[in-house]
């Protein structure tokens, strides 16, 4: 059963991608760590931890193409789920700090040593254990788009209404995260990371196992959601998006599809933040911020929405260019990506992947059509003789 | 004439009473009607009668204000959801035909299959020997066999028609109602499209409502006429078609 729903998720073009993030996981940290600095193949570090982030990214994109793309669910707030697996992994990494902080307090985080703060609260106890934090930036992204699907879906919430509570719900976030009594240390945020799992952060094989790990990561969560969307429920997926009303009445439960979908969807966004914030080095409540869950559609719709593939290249794509435009012509960003989003909604509604996908299709039928007009092969070619019979 | 209890015994469904309004407007004015096991009904009437609400009631999409809607002698519809009630055996065709277009003709069959209709049942599905032959025997049903790898959205307004039919019918209901099946269609279709429903009423109830009067003709079954929300007449065509109120307030204009 299990290895019925594996397998049918590598199809051709799922393998490929993979074997090429296999590839890239390998390759890039051994070129960043295996040749002199001076060579030619030699990949900085400042450059490795540059594309880990684009990986992380495009491992959010495909969380939100996962609800977007196939089940029709526009969210304005996966960004909050992102920010809240970072925070775990965050804490996680505050509390391997120990005594090294600052203040140089065992028990507590600096923050919380000059907010005058006694003792940890409750909600950061466990965070010390690698595993809990790690189930947590699972669980905690999870929980939250358990009970907010569960009121928005079971009340019926659909389209422009869903999208503004979402983008409402990573807002409210970034106000909470951002009172420095909540605990997740505020304006600041969590930073000045020493160690993960005993390993320093800042240590070039450390970053080299983050990269790594976060192409990996990618590859498997590309692996889950190709299972799902290519399972018979994948299949219920699109009818929820094409036709819901249809769904509802041959018998399924859309809530609860819609629910499952959009809680895979958060934790895989969770997993691409707890990779993110090692990488970088910071979490803050700016993470949280409505424009970056706006970013994430862009990526997403420039990549080709439905396509699983697709805004894994579009997020890719969009951050080199925001990476490029922001260092040669830092006031031009904005509107470039401005321009990209009204380009691609005009020109490439199927974005670049679904462009290329659905030229390729139409070029076999066109093909398959030539070739039954000639008489050829007749037998092989079904779709093209019905569409000749029925003229 | 028998007593209630006896008449709502014998029902597959049975209404009774049954109001609803919309900001005061009386779409469904106690409605009462009654099908049997096995009956084809049509339901005739003008626009505005009350035809898609009443659907829309036993469905469950719409919450009656009062009245009661009970199917199979004892289950109370007016409590359940439009999952249940499909669960339960009720089966849907929708006036405009709605079928998934960017799935092949194949696989909206196979997602309208009455089988286990949860998250983790379809993620593990697997097709077996028994449901392909059930698929395949819908598909020379509704005459589309050499279409099943197509898209549905590259069907003809009539072919999809009948792929909706299908998918109801791959639904086992007890019960189908169908929402103007012949809207749109060529006479040719027409006419096939009540060899099919004649055919699939053979093992189950079917509702049909309908505009075009030649085709109920056609069909030659029991008339229930609405207008305003309640029943006008019912009975064989000819009988409804020469009640003075049905032709005052439907044939008439």
């Amino acid at each position: 059963m299990i290895t019925g729903f594996i397998l049918r998720a590598l199809e051709g073009k799922i393998v490929v991608a993979v074997g090429i993030l296999l590839a890239v996981a390998i390759i890039v940290p051994a070129l960043n760590l295996l040749t002199p600095p001076d060579s030619a193949l030699h990949i900085p570090t400042y450059a490795m931890a540059l594309m880990g982030k684009y990986l992380c990214y495009a491992l959010l994109a495909l969380a939100l193409d996962l609800v977007w793309g196939y089940c029709g669910i526009l969210s304005l707030g996966h960004g909050a789920f992102f920010a809240l697996g970072g925070y775990a992994m965050g804490m996680y990494l505050m509390r391997q700090i120990g005594s090294r902080g600052v203040y140089g307090n065992p028990d507590l985080p600096d923050f919380m040593v000059f907010l005058n703060w006694k003792e940890l609260p409750w909600f950061w106890y466990g965070f010390d254990m690698f595993p809990f934090a790690m189930a947590m930036v699972l669980i905690v992204p999870g929980l939250l788009a358990f009970v907010f699907g569960w009121f928005a879906f079971r009340s019926r919430v659909n389209g422009v209404y869903l999208s503004i509570i979402t983008q409402a719900m990573t807002y409210a976030l970034m106000l909470a995260f951002f009172r420095n009594d909540m605990g997740f240390g505020g304006n600041n945020g969590l930073t000045d990371f020493k160690d993960i799992l005993g390993f320093q952060v800042q240590a070039g094989g450390t970053r080299a196992v983050l990269f790594a790990m976060s192409a990996i990561m990618l590859a498997l969560c590309l692996i889950v959601a190709s299972a799902i969307t290519r399972s018979k429920f994948g299949k219920v997926l699109v009818g929820v998006r094409d036709a819901e009303s249809r769904v509802r009445f041959l018998g399924f439960r859309v809530e609860n599809i819609k629910l499952f979908t959009f809680v895979v969807s958060a934790m895989f966004a969770g997993i691409a933040g707890a990779l993110f914030v090692p990488q970088v080095g910071i979490i803050n409540p700016g993470e949280f911020a409505p424009a970056n869950s706006i970013e994430v559609v862009v990526w997403t719709a420039v990549g080709g929405r439905g396509t699983l593939i697709g805004p894994i290249i579009g997020a890719i794509l969009v951050n080199a260019g925001k990476s490029y435009f922001t260092g040669a012509f830092p006031e031009f960003w904005l509107f470039a990506l401005g321009g990209l989003f009204i380009a691609v909604t005009l020109f490439l509604p199927k974005g670049i992947v679904g462009t290329i996908q659905h030229g390729w299709n139409a070029r076999k039928a066109l093909k398959a059509a030539a070739d039954a007009e000639k008489g050829r092969d007749a037998g092989a070619l079904p779709a093209a003789q019905q569409a000749q019979a029925a003229e | 004439m028998n007593t209630i209890a006896e008449t709502r015994a014998k029902s597959l469904l049975y209404l009774e009473d049954v109001s609803v309004s919309f900001d005061g407007f009386k779409a469904i004015n106690s409605l009462s009607l009654v099908v049997e096991p096995g009956e084809l009904r049509a339901i005739i009437g003008p626009n505005g009668a009350g035809k898609t609400t009443m659907m829309d009631i036993i469905t469950g999409k719409t919450r009656p204000d009062t009245g009661k809607v009970i199917f199979e002698e004892m289950i109370d519809l007016t409590k359940k959801d439009e999952a249940d009630i499909a669960q339960l055996g009720i089966g849907r065709k929708f006036q405009k035909p709605t079928v998934f277009e960017s799935h092949t003709v194949w696989d909206n069959l196979e997602l309208a299959l009455n089988r286990s209709r949860g998250v983790f049942a379809t993620l593990f599905y697997t097709l077996t020997a028994e449901d392909k032959a059930r698929i395949e025997e819908i598909l020379t049903t509704i005459r589309l066999t050499h279409r099943k790898d197509e898209y549905a959205a590259n069907l003809s307004h009539g072919q999809k028609q009948w792929l909706e039919i299908g998918m109801l019918l791959a639904q086992e209901p007890k019960l189908l109602l169908v929402d103007e099946p012949v809207a749109g269609m060529t006479d040719a279709e027409t006419a096939e499209t009540a060899v099919l429903l004649r055919e699939i009423a053979k093992t189950r109830s079917v509702v049909v409502v309908e505009h075009d009067m030649g085709f109920v003709r056609d069909l030659g079954v029991k008339v229930t006429c609405l207008a305003e929300g309640s029943v006008l007449a019912e009975g064989s065509i000819d009988f409804v078609s020469s009640d003075p109120k049905v032709i005052e307030n439907y044939l008439g204009r």
